[in-house]
């Protein structure tokens, strides 16, 4: 009697077995992969350890801070987040947060709207003085930022806008960064006419094309602008720095360094932990926004 | 539906380039016209002009009894498809269809009506829910036809709508368009078509009527028989067959008999070409097609003797390659006709058709043998 067992393994069978030189190169390219991987994820480690260092410190003791730099708390505890949401002026961290959004929002919709617009401008019509202008704005972006900051703040102060969150926002309403109106040109300048040529024959004036086919077919630039924008805005310190003088006005960013002004004896584990929430919208938002960008509309409607 | 007519229409450019050198052409209620010629005629440019997606630089252009120059696209009553589809990447392929109507605020009854029909016709029903990237390109170009179509606009415009298509999409495409063109004519409701395209086979198998370009001017408007048969210049004549019409520069006399010398050689032609010439003894341009040669033995009498360069075999036919002085000819012979294998150094005999040659002007390259023909 014939069992399965006596029937030659053919898949084995046919196998030929690896030659010498074929095993020599197997062992070194799991060598070399060992090698590649252990070293990726040493630097790698090296270089995220002051976050994570950040996060473990929220969640220590302010004695224990100091006496190890092993980013893993001994005894963990909350009185961090406790103390620094408190803060040491009659407003709770949620304030400031709330201020901070309150630059953040207006900021990011209207760089998204004028920056759409301007380099629509830009990008799709020809008008007299175009050469120039463009290269006025590009001239902007390589201007350094200080440079900038005295005669704004006197044109701010001549305005009464001091100690508002005006001249924190204003300007991007007018597209005021050049970068971002350059990102959305050179994304717009990739994406074929054809469609608006199409919209236009369909009948769409200039706007009704700008808003159901421009705008939709540029959705992730103007994410990746408003992305930018927001964590720009969240981590910016000197300009609220400059013009905000009341701390019940006060953004997160320079709310943290209060807290470092106003005690004596600096409680480092709320500052960190506040530093570690105030990380978070930003994060949140990068991910949202990058599954978004991801997800983003691929200019699918046209082959060539 | 409406006649379309260009009157000096004109094409300058800021840098002083002149694209469009004022062009004539009427294209009548229901026509389908061809523009056709090779990349750089402006035959584009003229289609973009006539959408309003161009400016104009001198002349008119008029759709029915309305001088368009200064309406926006969407207002002259046409409806265009381009080259890459242009399908709006973001909507599903209904509200491609529909984009048009809504932004013309027409009653959603109508607009769902409008659209079942037009997907029934093109048989995109069930492309209905997709997004562009989700469609194929023949499907792709259906849905843009589509959104052209569900406008009933007055003059339909097309921008090289096959070339981005494979062969075989390519040549299901032109049926069914030209289908679609027939079938609008039979319901009543004919459709004027302007269609641009580089491919001679698309302008002959598609148009009523073909308009040659070249740098800018109309070189011939003619129905395809017309064309190919009594091409009004050496460029028209080269232009529109396959392969192309041989040009070869020649010297006619005219003492005893018709003569013809090119390449040296000097054959007789026999009567049926001499009463229509339109023409003084001198240099002219020969062009005879391809086809419109038989192969004879070397020496024959009225053949040009040449020697073979390169044969090529197509199944069906060979084409031969065979050099006479400076110039090498192409003979298309049906391999049904050969008594002989050809091979290349083989000195043979090309005979022309005379009742198919034509003289072309030498210098001005315009057709000097069609003249007395009617």
């Amino acid at each position: 009697m014939v069992t399965l067992s006596d029937l030659p393994d053919q898949s084995r069978a046919e196998r030929t077995p690896p030659t010498p030189l074929e095993l020599k190169l197997r062992r070194r390219n799991r060598i070399n992969a060992f090698v590649r991987y252990s070293l990726l994820i040493l630097v790698g480690f090296i270089m995220i350890y002051p976050l994570l260092w950040l996060v473990g410190a929220a969640f220590k003791t302010n004695s224990e801070i100091f006496s190890s730099a092993w980013f893993w708390p001994a005894r963990p505890t909350l009185d961090g987040f406790r103390e620094g949401w408190e803060t040491s002026t009659p407003y709770n961290f949620g304030h400031f947060f709330l201020n901070s959004m309150y630059i953040v929002i207006p900021k990011v919709i209207g760089t998204a709207i004028s920056c759409t617009l301007v380099a629509y401008g830009f990008a799709r019509f020809e008008f007299p003085g175009k050469k120039i202008l463009f290269s006025i704005l590009i001239a902007t972006l390589l201007l350094p930022d200080v440079v900038t900051r005295i005669p704004q703040y006197l044109l701010f102060r001549e305005l009464g806008w001091l100690d508002t969150y005006l001249p924190l926002f204003v300007p991007s309403w007018v597209a005021g960064d050049a970068f971002f109106v350059f990102m959305v040109i050179q994304f717009l300048r990739a994406i074929p006419r054809e469609m608006e040529e199409a919209a236009r024959v369909d009948g769409a004036n200039t706007a009704q094309t700008l808003i159901f086919i421009v705008v939709p077919i540029l959705m992730p630039a103007i994410i990746s602008v408003c992305l930018f924008q927001f964590m720009w805005t969240m981590n910016d310190f000197l300009g609220p720095l400059i013009y905000i003088s009341s701390v019940e006005k006060y953004p997160v960013s320079i709310a943290l360094k209060l807290s470092i002004d106003a005690t004596e004896a600096f409680n480092w584990n709320a500052i960190l932990s506040m530093t570690v929430l105030a990380l978070i919208p930003s994060l949140v938002v990068f991910f949202l926004a990058q599954k978004s960008f991801i997800e983003g509309i691929s200019t699918g409607g046209v082959k060539g | 539906m409406a006649e379309l007519q260009l009157k000096s229409l004109e094409k300058k450019y800021g840098n002083g380039f002149k694209a469009v050198h004022g062009i004539d052409l009427k294209v009548k209620e229901g026509e389908f016209m061809v523009l056709v010629g090779p990349s750089g005629c402006a035959k584009s440019t003229t289609l973009r002009m006539i959408a309003g997606l161009e400016t104009i630089t001198g002349g008119e252009v008029r759709i029915g009894e309305n001088v368009v120059n200064d309406l926006v696209p969407g207002k002259r009553g046409i409806a265009m498809v381009f080259q890459n589809y242009a399908l709006y990447p973001h909507m599903k392929v209904r509200r491609n269809l529909s984009f048009g109507l809504k932004l013309k605020r027409q009653p959603k009854e109508q607009i769902e009506s409008a659209t079942s029909d037009v997907s029934g016709i093109l048989e995109i029903d069930e492309l209905l829910e997709r997004l562009p990237k989700q469609l194929s390109g023949g499907q792709a170009q259906r849905v843009a036809l589509g959104r052209a179509l569900i406008k009933q606009p007055e003059v339909f415009l097309f921008d090289e709508p096959l070339s981005n298509l494979d062969a075989k999409l390519r040549a299901s495409m032109r049926v069914r368009i030209t289908d679609l063109h027939k079938r609008l004519r039979d319901e009543g409701r004919p459709a004027t078509v302007v269609y641009v395209t580089h491919d001679q086979v698309e302008a002959m198998t598609m148009g009523d009527r073909i308009c040659v370009m070249k740098d800018g001017h109309i070189m011939q408007v003619a129905d395809p028989r017309t064309l190919y048969d009594r091409p009004a210049n050496a460029f028209v004549g080269g232009f529109i067959g396959m392969p192309e019409m041989n040009l070869v520069p020649a010297v006619l006399t005219r003492d005893a008999g018709l003569r013809l010398t090119a390449g040296g050689q000097t054959v007789e032609v026999p009567e049926g070409l001499a009463h229509r010439l339109n023409v003084e003894d001198g240099a002219v341009t020969l062009g005879i097609r391809p086809q419109h040669m038989s192969l004879v033995d070397a020496g024959s009498p009225g053949a040009f003797d040449a020697e073979v360069v390169n044969v090529e075999f197509m199944g069906h036919e060979i084409n031969v390659h065979a050099r006479l002085g400076e110039a090498v000819l192409v003979a298309v012979v049906q391999t049904t006709d050969l008594t002989r294998r050809i091979a290349r150094g083989d000195l043979i005999g090309l005979r022309p058709y005379a009742a198919r040659i034509h003289l072309f002007d030498a210098d001005t390259g315009e057709n000097v043998s069609l003249a007395k023909d009617h």
